[in-house]
């Protein structure tokens, strides 16, 4: 299969980026890992005119935290890099424990996190993480860098806010103020599927106490779903046995499953509630034993 | 390289962009003019002629068009041509020198890690990118390697063996 016919630019600075989006007329698409845009340009679900690659533009392939403890993340940063970052491992939970669930090894290689915002597929692992992690996203365009929070950024299915000259340059996660606790389950028929139901839990602990909570639900709905209740339930409590499954109860309810070939509505459901349990009891048990 | 261009029916082919990419492919060097919209695969197949690259799924699934890019495993239907400017491919045909087999293939051979065969060039591609890594993998890490790799006749469980193999033979020879 071959993409439809298209233009190629591939310039070796985020401003000439830029100048190329700004001139490329109705249909110009940037190409980072190029793990979605690829596959879908070649069913021609995506035909645009232009496309801009950015993989020669440097300094954008880093994951760092600042002094006040932000994370920021590239838009060359790949899932592989993240898979491999003793960063995320000493300090992001829940990242660390999506990295190496994201896609197939492969695919980790060249795909990138923000390209995965920017997709917006409702099947996507990254943006339920970075919801639940309050994360957003930086857009650079010809005015200038605009901070994006996840949860405005993904408008619908494949869908997200950037304007037509904008490029997505990174993401951000804020600090945490307690100890960040959490983690992220995925159901999925074989490495590589996409999620049949995926949960993302990020918690910041004081002590027992969760003094931040937040779940973001993959696949679920016609986009990501910020479980907004759910984690409200958590803030302020210990994650007592009944404060769990009130939490799950409320995470099974914010999903909007639909069935289909990868499991019924009400069986999404349940694994939604599932997840919650067992990432919140997980939660409890790693703090027991680090105590 | 001989290029053909589709006709398009009057929108000439000088319409259609073309750029000069230079990369090397098994250590050796090339220039190619490629229609942007030519992917790595076909590049290699029909550009280079190196059939040994096969192409499965076309849809990013299976992994039998995987080649090292750099020396990282790619899906090579899912990369485009133009992106491989600058950089060094290698593919199952660089595995073995002109006398002898690369332990990886001899460890298919040795412990029946290939049936049809369709598979083969992207699981020794992506297990030679796990033992560039890790010379010493378990046969969990090298389960996990090969998940972005389908076989549908081996059960797997032959072609894990052979990576294994592979290892220890490189190991024994250091």
């Amino acid at each position: 299969m071959y993409p439809s016919r298209f233009r190629y630019e591939a310039p070796r600075s985020l401003g000439e980026a830029i100048e190329a989006l700004r001139d490329g007329g109705d249909y110009a698409k940037v190409l980072a890992g190029g793990q979605s845009l690829v596959p879908l340009m070649k069913l021609r679900f995506a035909s645009p005119d232009l496309v801009v690659d950015i993989n020669n533009v440097p300094g954008l392939d880093y994951h760092r935290a600042d002094p006040d403890g932000t994370l920021r993340i590239g838009a060359l940063c790949r899932h592989a890099d993240l898979e491999r970052s003793a960063l995320l491992k000493d300090t992001q939970p829940t990242m660390a424990m999506a990295a190496p669930l994201i896609a197939d090894p492969i695919v980790r290689t060249r795909g990138t996190l923000v390209g995965s915002l920017c997709h917006a597929d409702p099947q996507g692992d990254w943006a339920s993480v970075l919801t639940a992690l309050g994360g957003s996203v930086v857009a650079q365009g010809p005015a200038g860098k605009r901070t994006i929070p996840l949860d405005g950024f993904v408008t619908g299915p494949f869908e997200n806010l950037l304007a037509p000259d904008e490029i997505a340059v990174e993401a951000l996660v804020p600090p945490a103020r307690g100890k960040r606790a959490g983690g992220y389950l995925k159901l999925e028929r074989r490495v590589g599927d996409f999620a049949t139901v995926g949960v993302a839990v990020a918690l910041e602990m004081s002590g027992d106490t969760v003094t931040r909570a937040g779940i973001g639900l993959t696949g679920v709905g016609g986009s990501t779903i910020a479980a907004t209740e759910a984690a409200a339930a958590l803030a302020g409590q210990p994650l007592a046995a009944d404060v769990i499954e009130r939490a799950a109860d409320l995470a099974a309810a914010a999903a909007r499953p639909r069935t289909d070939h990868r499991g019924s509505a009400e069986y999404k459901r349940h694994m939604v509630r599932t997840f919650v349990v067992r990432l919140l009891r997980r939660t409890d048990l790693t703090a027991e034993r680090a105590a | 390289m001989t290029i053909v261009y589709d006709d398009l029916d009057g929108q000439e082919a000088a319409d259609v962009p073309m750029r000069r990419i230079r990369f090397s492919i098994n250590g050796r060097k090339k220039v190619a003019e490629v229609e942007p919209r030519l992917l790595l695969s076909h590049l290699i197949r029909r550009g280079l002629g190196l059939t040994g690259t096969h192409m499965g799924c076309d849809t990013t699934n299976c992994g039998a068009c995987t080649v090292l890019v750099d020396g990282r495993p790619v899906k090579s239907c899912t990369m485009l041509a133009v992106q491989a400017d600058g950089h060094e491919i290698s593919t199952v045909e660089g595995l073995a020198s002109a006398s002898e087999l690369h332990p990886l293939q001899e460890g298919f051979k040795e412990e029946h890690g290939l049936q049809c065969g369709f598979c083969t060039p992207g699981m020794m591609m992506a297990a030679k990118a796990l033992l560039d890594e890790n010379p010493d993998p378990t046969e969990e890490d090298v389960r996990w390697a090969l998940s972005g790799n389908l076989c549908r006749c081996t059960g797997y469980q032959n072609i894990v063996k052979s990576v294994l193999w592979a290892a220890d033979k490189l190991r024994a020879e250091g």
